[in-house]
């Protein structure tokens, strides 16, 4: 699902496309933002609340000191301003908040002012990325789950007050895949500093798109929709691409966009709209009085500075040096947002070829624990592969199993009795399928690209046939082109 | 009264409140309501240029607590105070409209 950032699909012509995101994210500390009842996902409902997170008359909110310190970090890894803050109430009735209102920040965030740079280079401003807390879950029953036809919610407050900082990015984003590798080095980032899991399958990363278009070339800011339900990147994708060539063909036709909230609907690949924003917004924000502000120290930020972790893109650096130009920026990119960086660096270290090496973990998408994996191991696979004891099929086995537990490869691969064949031997087997099927050796030898390539094919698949898959397919061809050339 | 508040402005603010009034009770709320804003002008008048913002009336600043979990009620007793409740959660009527 990746996709080279930067390939976008076009957009009528004369458009051009404009995308503001706004991403909620849960932070990962033990307790809410305001109460200490446990955070935590997947518990029995109602079981983490307390009159605070309830809401009951007398209860008062305390500031979680570690989700003051998550977002902060967050923020100053975005290169955001750290700035003394004030919490305000968002006020609004609607049964998953239990107060009546929702605690959050509105004029005086403490994070503001950052940038967030794309693999690709594109960098995307980011205006503010403020703390508050999260909203109980509400189930509709009855109606075949539509909100409107339900006949009764039912409603579960773990998740009321667990601490979320919202990143609203400026609209600096020009086409969906930019959206898209916007989340996921955001999403890189996060993991880097370790304040969320940010799983968007799990919600604890959602995304918002504030969509518009305008004429190429003009700097106007049309009438924008925010769309929310996009619970995966290939859903924001889809739903960008749909919103603007729905706008670009009302303002062609002659109409405009009414500004409103809608929903990605992902079965039938459209937005519907929701609820009008021009009635909505009336949220009469004030300081909670309940709370004093957050005025953090110089310090403070200085020693949040000092400990922040190698960044995703100072990481990509590092592996791209390490590589000497060898490893994909594709590759490195995957690895960096699976932390499999170190891991492949010190195999490169320990002597690894850092394309096969990089290529290797970024493709195997079926290790979900590369703990067992070691840098020497790797390396030492690395070695097989490239001089040819194994074949690249056999070398991705070796290494499932090693991420198994299964310890050092050349010891794997003879238990299973993998081993390439290389060489004399290989180059025997190649000579022999040659004089047996002379026709289509001569064949291949005066034949055009295509008909070489076929030819290739049919000959590659002989020599398998009489090694029984111990050959590597590369060795094969590279037999068969030296062959042709040294032909009398 | 300057009447700085209109009768739709006090009904506008009583339906976010989800409060319903009478056209006599609403023109009441209005004088009081623009009564207050009339003393909030009375302080916007005065020369503040030398006192600095205070968002608060306590000089403090930066009151937090450690990240440690502290048990949570018994749900049962959480429960037991609702109007209506189905399996472990709490039951409302079906909500018309969507969250915010
Ligand atoms: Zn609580």
């Amino acid at each position: 699902m990746s996709g080279a950032p930067g390939r976008e699909a076009a957009l009528g012509d004369g458009w051009e496309l404009v995308v503001g995101l706004e991403v909620h994210v849960e932070l990962s500390t033990a307790t809410k933002l305001f109460c200490g009842c446990a955070n935590r996902f997947g518990d029995e409902p109602n079981t983490n609340v307390c009159p605070v997170c309830l809401g009951l008359p007398g209860s008062l909110p305390v500031v979680n000191a570690a989700a003051v310190d998550f977002a902060m970090r967050l923020g100053r890894a975005l290169g955001c301003e750290a700035r003394g803050a004030v919490f305000a109430r968002k006020n609004y009735f609607y049964p998953d908040m239990p107060k009546a209102y929702q605690i959050s920040q509105y004029d005086q965030p403490t994070n503001t002012d950052g940038r967030l740079e794309l693999p690709g280079g594109h960098t995307v401003g980011i205006e503010r990325a403020h703390i508050e807390e999260d909203t109980g879950k509400t189930t509709h029953i009855g109606g075949g789950g539509r909100i409107h036809d339900a006949d009764y919610a039912l409603v579960d407050y773990n998740r009321a007050g667990v601490p979320l900082v919202e990143i609203v990015s400026r609209p600096d984003i020009r086409g969906a895949e930019q959206a898209r590798a916007y989340v996921r080095e955001l999403r890189a980032i996060l993991l880097a500093v370790g304040v969320s899991d940010a799983r968007m399958e799990e919600g604890s990363m959602r995304v918002d798109a504030n969509v518009s278009v305008r004429p190429a070339g003009s700097d106007e800011l049309r009438t924008r929709c925010e769309i929310k339900n996009l619970s995966s990147l290939r859903a924001l994708g889809r739903a960008i691409v749909y919103e603007a060539q729905r706008h670009v063909d009302l303002w062609s036709g002659g109409e405009r966009p009414r500004q409103e909230t809608r929903h990605w609907d992902e079965a039938n690949g459209r937005t519907t709209p929701g609820r009008s924003k021009e009635d909505a917004d009336d949220y009469r924000y004030f300081q909670d009085p309940d709370l004093v502000p957050l005025a953090p120290a110089a310090e403070t930020v200085a020693a949040i500075d000092a400990a922040l972790p190698p960044l995703p893109a100072a990481r990509r650096a590092d592996l791209a040096a390490d590589g000497g130009g060898a490893v994909s920026a594709e590759d490195a990119a995957l690895l960096v947002e699976r932390g499999q960086d170190g891991l492949v660096r010190a195999a490169i270290a320990a002597g690894a070829d850092p394309g096969v090496a990089a290529t290797r973990v970024a493709n195997d998408l079926a290790v979900e624990d590369w703990a067992p994996v070691t840098p020497e191991g790797l390396a030492a696979l690395v070695a097989m592969e490239t001089s040819g004891r194994l074949t690249a099929t056999q070398s991705k086995q070796v290494l499932a199993e090693m991420a198994e537990g299964g310890g050092f490869p050349d010891a794997i691969a003879e238990r299973r009795g993998f081993q390439a064949m290389a060489g004399d031997d290989l180059a025997a087997v190649v000579d022999q399928v040659i004089s047996e099927n002379a026709e289509a050796w001569s064949r291949f030898c005066a034949g055009d690209e295509a008909e070489r390539k076929k030819l290739a094919g049919f000959l590659t698949g002989q020599v398998m046939r009489a090694t029984r898959g111990q050959a590597d397919g590369a060795a094969v061809n590279r037999l068969l082109a030296a062959r042709a050339r040294s032909r009398p | 009264m300057s009447g700085r508040i209109t009768r739709d402005e006090a009904a506008h603010v009583a339906r976010l409140a989800r409060l319903r009034f009478s056209d006599e009770e609403l023109d009441e709320l209005a004088a009081q309501l623009s009564a207050v804003l009339d003393h909030a002008a009375d302080v916007e008048a005065l020369d503040v240029t030398d006192i600095a913002p205070t968002s608060h009336p306590h000089p403090l600043v930066n009151v937090t607590r450690a990240d440690e979990v502290r048990p949570s009620l018994d749900r049962d007793e959480v429960l037991a105070q609702a109007p209506s409740v189905d399996d472990g959660q709490f039951r409302v009527p079906p909500i018309l409209g969507e969250a915010p």
